[in-house]
């Protein structure tokens, strides 16, 4: 049970975006334009990043919701999700994308622990200044992500096809217009 | 240096804003609900929770900024002191150090929380908005502390500065730079 009164039938940060409208804008906002903004780094790329800092935090309802958009953009390619959050070093993924996501894990500890080898390496293989910047962000980001959804103990179903659904859903249509389908209309009296 | 090529003299956070407005649109917005449009915590209050969890991340730019408008708004430095060093003794009320405690547990990772913590903090007055905002700036701080450090910002000792910068969040907010 969540640790304060968020909707029932809304896993994940859906209740919690649901409780708080005010918040949820911004949120919402912030992860539309790092994961479906226009870039370079293809949203299958992004969500990836995002897949693997919320493995690293060990959040279920983040990794599984990610890895199926990620999986969607990715021609429904669930197994290089799995390998990703294996040892991404042996994917199956660019030069580029291992640099960037030794950086995100990097983030992930602690924003300190970048360093300007990791940072020459990434530029080496191709990335810009551009791709960096949200690389870091999108890990920053995820590092929040995380600790919202499992900090509020929300409810988090282990039913992967429903993942599967929502993130072919979220793929197609982005976070902004999926969330119009759940948010209330007002916030609630309080 | 930082790690990317931010545009200059811009110190910390704002380095990366002024890099990429795209994002920093949504990020100041979050900041500014959460610590400074009305809600039932003081803005102060809520400038100590950032504070203290900026602390525990070791964010130079963002405890000392927070801590300055914290001290803004508290009248002085000497809580912010006290909280950063330990805030159970530190005279702020019990229900502060009860989120402050929620806080602290969220900087290390959600699912630390218990339903002890959150019911000790209901007993103390803490209502379901502040409990959520409160685990909300614990996360986002676990965000914008990891982006400025990790893009290897600018962060200068300069504590005129910062007075400076927590003298223009509290009149101002979080929407607008403050240079």
């Amino acid at each position: 049970m969540p640790h304060i009164a968020l909707l029932e039938g809304l896993p994940g940060i859906r209740g919690a975006l649901a409780f708080r409208p005010e918040t949820a804008k911004p949120l919402n906002e912030l992860v539309e334009v790092l994961m479906r903004g226009p870039h370079t780094l293809s949203p299958g790329e992004r969500e990836l990043i995002a897949t693997y800092v919320s493995a690293l935090n060990e959040c279920y309802y983040c990794q599984t919701i990610h890895g199926a958009i990620a999986a969607a953009h990715l021609n429904g390619d669930e197994d290089l999700v799995k390998r990703v959050k294996a040892d991404f070093q042996q994917a199956d993924i660019s030069g580029k994308l291992k640099a960037l996501l030794v950086i995100a894990a990097k983030v992930q500890k602690g924003g300190k622990n970048v360093t300007g080898e990791d940072i020459s390496h990434a530029r080496s293989k191709g990335a810009t200044d551009l791709e960096i910047h949200d690389t870091v962000l999108i890990a920053a980001a995820f590092c929040m992500f995380n600790r919202y959804v499992d900090g509020l103990g929300t409810t988090q179903p282990r039913d992967e096809a429903l993942y599967r659904e929502r993130g072919k859903q979220v793929a197609r249509e982005g976070y902004i217009a999926v969330s119009k389908t759940y948010m209330p209309a007002k916030a609630a009296a309080r | 240096m930082a790690h990317i090529a931010l545009p200059e003299g811009n110190p910390g956070i704002s380095g990366g804003f002024a890099f990429r407005p795209e994002t920093a649109t949504p990020m100041r917005e979050l900041a500014d609900i959460l610590l400074y449009q009305p809600g039932s915590l003081s803005p102060g209050e809520r400038e100590l929770i950032a504070t203290y969890v900026s602390s525990q991340n070791d964010c130079y730019f963002c405890q000392t900024s927070h801590g300055a408008a914290a001290a803004a708004y508290l009248g002085g430095d000497a809580v912010v002191k006290q909280v950063k060093a330990d805030f159970q003794t530190a005279s702020v009320t019990p229900k502060l150090k009860a989120l402050l405690t929620i806080a602290g547990k969220v900087q290390r990772g959600g699912k630390n929380v218990t339903g002890e913590d959150v019911a000790h903090a209901r007993n103390l007055g803490a209502t379901d908005v502040e409990i959520h905002d409160t685990v909300l700036i614990a996360a986002a701080f676990c965000m914008y502390n990891r982006y400025v450090d990790g893009l290897g910002t600018w962060q200068p000792h300069d504590q005129t500065m910062y007075a400076e910068m927590g003298k223009h969040l509290v009149e101002h907010g979080y929407l607008r730079p403050s240079r």
